[in-house]
């Protein structure tokens, strides 16, 4: 017997490892699967091509399954997330100019979501009365964690993000030159690409995704509901070697290996060196100054691979919160059923990998690692806080939509 | 009538463009506009009202035009030419030529499948005649490589010019390479031994 082909778009990012790795260390022929990677230029071309077939499977971005099954792409093909990627990985990088301005009205050392949020916002003010044009942040897709996390950051720092700046949509590896040329004010991307500024010393990271809402979600593996209906075996089998592949991943002893296997030209084209950054979360935040962050960048540890119920619910809460989606009972069902905890729940049974036993949670309650039972042995999770203390409980996501409607004053 | 649709054509590849905005005048269609700049489409996007999108899905910019459309409501939901439910095969064709076109909701697929069509021969007339442009490029070089070699044997062999022809050609059969490798590399060995 031969092994099963299986063709995976993905996007050239450091959370595309986890695939990029059971390819090449031999985690999906363990499975008797053959992945075919396919590098793909947009997430548009991403989304599409699983809906139409192409792909079997994809790295996609986290709330991506979640647009197309509540309607909001061109496709109709139903999709699922059955596995999540991993936690963290995103910052948010601003011009040299504005980071200066930032710096003089109270910012800095380090990346810390308040400090960045509430000198960012004294900088939109200032500029506001001196005439000066909104400034203008860029994100890689309109449903994108980095869209949510960045205006949920701006909206707590008590930024308006539809009216006091400008958001736009560049691809991930065009921002870095955006912002050289002048064309954005900064972006929120995830990596390598605030490393890329950083090492260009064209700008500076101001803050981290794990710094406004720790052990939050990035990307996952989608894929349509009729091929996982079809072929579960293939995907119990695929969900096993991606998981030993992310495991493998998140050894702080294979992570030269990781980086140099990324860094190839027909991978991500980007050096190791860089990419040995975000692995090890040893920051390099521009303009000399570098950080060490320990939970940057999650590939495997605190259940970065399962696919929380809770986290679909708070990216549809964040649809709802921006006006891309209208808020009904049956579409937050749609939302948290495109999230199969189930799947990948059956698919590690037995495998001696622990798995949490409950599909959701109440985001932002663990302040400190927290260890829970689970399938298959014990669990550490979290913390799992956002950065403005806030939590989000699923069970009553009408009070947290109706709460989120209040934007701050202008 | 198709005459009525307002087209746009979006496109880095001035040549490609407009080698598809040719066919689809051709084909009839009066409003053809083109922009090879992705940042114009935002400004443009009102006064063109497009009622068919074409880009190519190779373009990385297909996420930040899909957020164009959202933004202006040119295209309420856009929906990828491809996706014409009871045709899987002219998706695969449409994907295949690289060619991923957007039409307004309700837009009928007959009015639709003759602009996919002319988009999809013209993409590929265009790629045949890019291999073609490449393919001439490399027989130049390839004969250029050759005149030089010959002039190298000529000069330090003292060969004359069929004779060392003859030699590239005899090498390049006994190693089952193609004359014009032969001559590059000698062209390399000469090199490394000039002073």
């Amino acid at each position: 017997m031969g092994l099963t082909p299986i063709t995976i778009g993905y996007v050239p990012l450091l959370d595309a490892a986890v695939l990029i790795a059971a390819q090449e260390q031999g985690f999906a022929e363990a499975e008797g699967l053959e992945f075919d990677l396919v590098r793909e230029t947009s997430w548009a071309n991403i989304r599409d091509r699983v809906a139409i077939g192409h792909f079997d499977l994809a790295h996609m971005l986290a709330p991506m399954p979640l647009s197309a099954n509540l309607g909001l792409t061109p496709l109709d093909a139903q999709m699922i997330a059955p596995m999540a990627l991993g936690l963290g990985g995103n910052a948010v990088t601003v011009s040299n100019a504005v980071w200066e301005q930032m710096r003089r009205a109270g910012a800095g050392p380090g990346v810390d979501a308040w400090q960045a949020g509430l000198a960012l916002k004294r900088v939109i003010a200032a500029r506001a009365k001196n005439g000066s044009p909104r400034l203008r942040l860029a994100v890689v897709h309109p449903e994108s964690g980095h869209n949510y996390e960045l205006r949920y950051w701006l909206a707590a720092s008590g930024i308006d993000p539809r009216h006091d700046v400008e958001i736009v949509i560049v691809p991930p590896s065009f921002q870095p030159d955006a912002l050289a040329a002048g064309r954005i004010d900064g972006y929120c991307v995830g990596e390598p690409f605030n490393s890329v500024a950083a090492a260009r010393g064209i700008g500076r990271t101001v803050t981290t995704k794990s710094s406004i809402w720790r052990s939050s979600p990035e990307k996952v593996l989608g894929t349509r509901l009729q091929w996982a209906e079809r072929y579960p075996e293939r995907l119990g089998a695929i969900l096993r070697a991606v998981t030993r592949a992310a495991r493998w991943s998140g050894d702080p002893a294979n992570r030269e290996a990781l980086a140099r296997m990324l860094a190839r030209e027909d991978r991500l084209g980007v050096s190791d060196a860089i990419l040995m950054r975000a692995l090890t979360g040893d920051l390099m935040l521009g303009r000399g100054e570098n950080l060490k962050v320990d939970d940057f960048f999650i590939p495997y540890e605190r259940a970065a691979n399962f696919p929380w119920q809770s986290h679909a619910l708070w990216f549809y809460a964040q649809m709802v919160r921006w006006g891309q989606a209208s808020h009904s009972a049956g579409n937050a069902q749609i939302a948290a059923r495109t999230y199969r905890p189930d799947l990948y729940r059956a698919a590690l049974a037995g495998m001696g990998m622990a798995v949490p036993s409950a599909n959701a949670k109440i985001e932002g309650a663990l302040v400190e690692p927290t260890a829970l039972g689970a399938q298959g042995g014990m669990l550490t999770l979290g913390p799992d806080g956002f950065f403005d203390g806030t939590q989000f409980d699923p069970d009553d996501l009408d009070a947290y939509i109706a709460a989120q409607s209040d934007l701050p004053a202008q | 009538m198709p005459q009525t649709l307002s087209i746009l054509v979006v496109d880095d590849n001035r040549i490609r463009a407009s080698i598809i905005e040719d066919g689809l005048r051709e084909a009839g269609h009066a409003h053809v506009h083109v922009i090879t700049e992705i940042n114009e489409v935002a400004a443009r996007i009102g006064e063109i009202a497009p009622d068919v999108v074409i880009i190519d899905l190779e373009n990385p910019n297909r996420d930040m035009l899909e957020h164009f459309f959202a933004l202006s409501r040119a295209l309420q939901r856009p929906i990828a030419m491809f996706v014409d439910k009871a045709d899987p095969g002219s998706i695969e064709a449409a994907v295949d030529a690289g060619v991923s076109a957007y039409v307004v909701d309700g837009l009928r697929k007959e009015r639709v499948k003759p602009i996919l069509d002319m988009a999809i021969s013209r993409f590929r007339a265009f790629s045949r005649l890019r291999e073609e442009l490449a393919e001439a490029k490399s027989e130049l070089e390839n004969r250029k490589a050759i005149e030089k070699a010959k002039g190298i044997l000529m000069r330090t062999r003292g060969l004359s010019e069929d004779e060392a022809y003859a030699l590239l050609r005899r090498t390049a059969m006994n190693q089952n390479r193609k004359i014009a490798e032969i001559a590059q590399s000698l062209i390399t060995a000469a090199g490394l031994l000039e002073p």
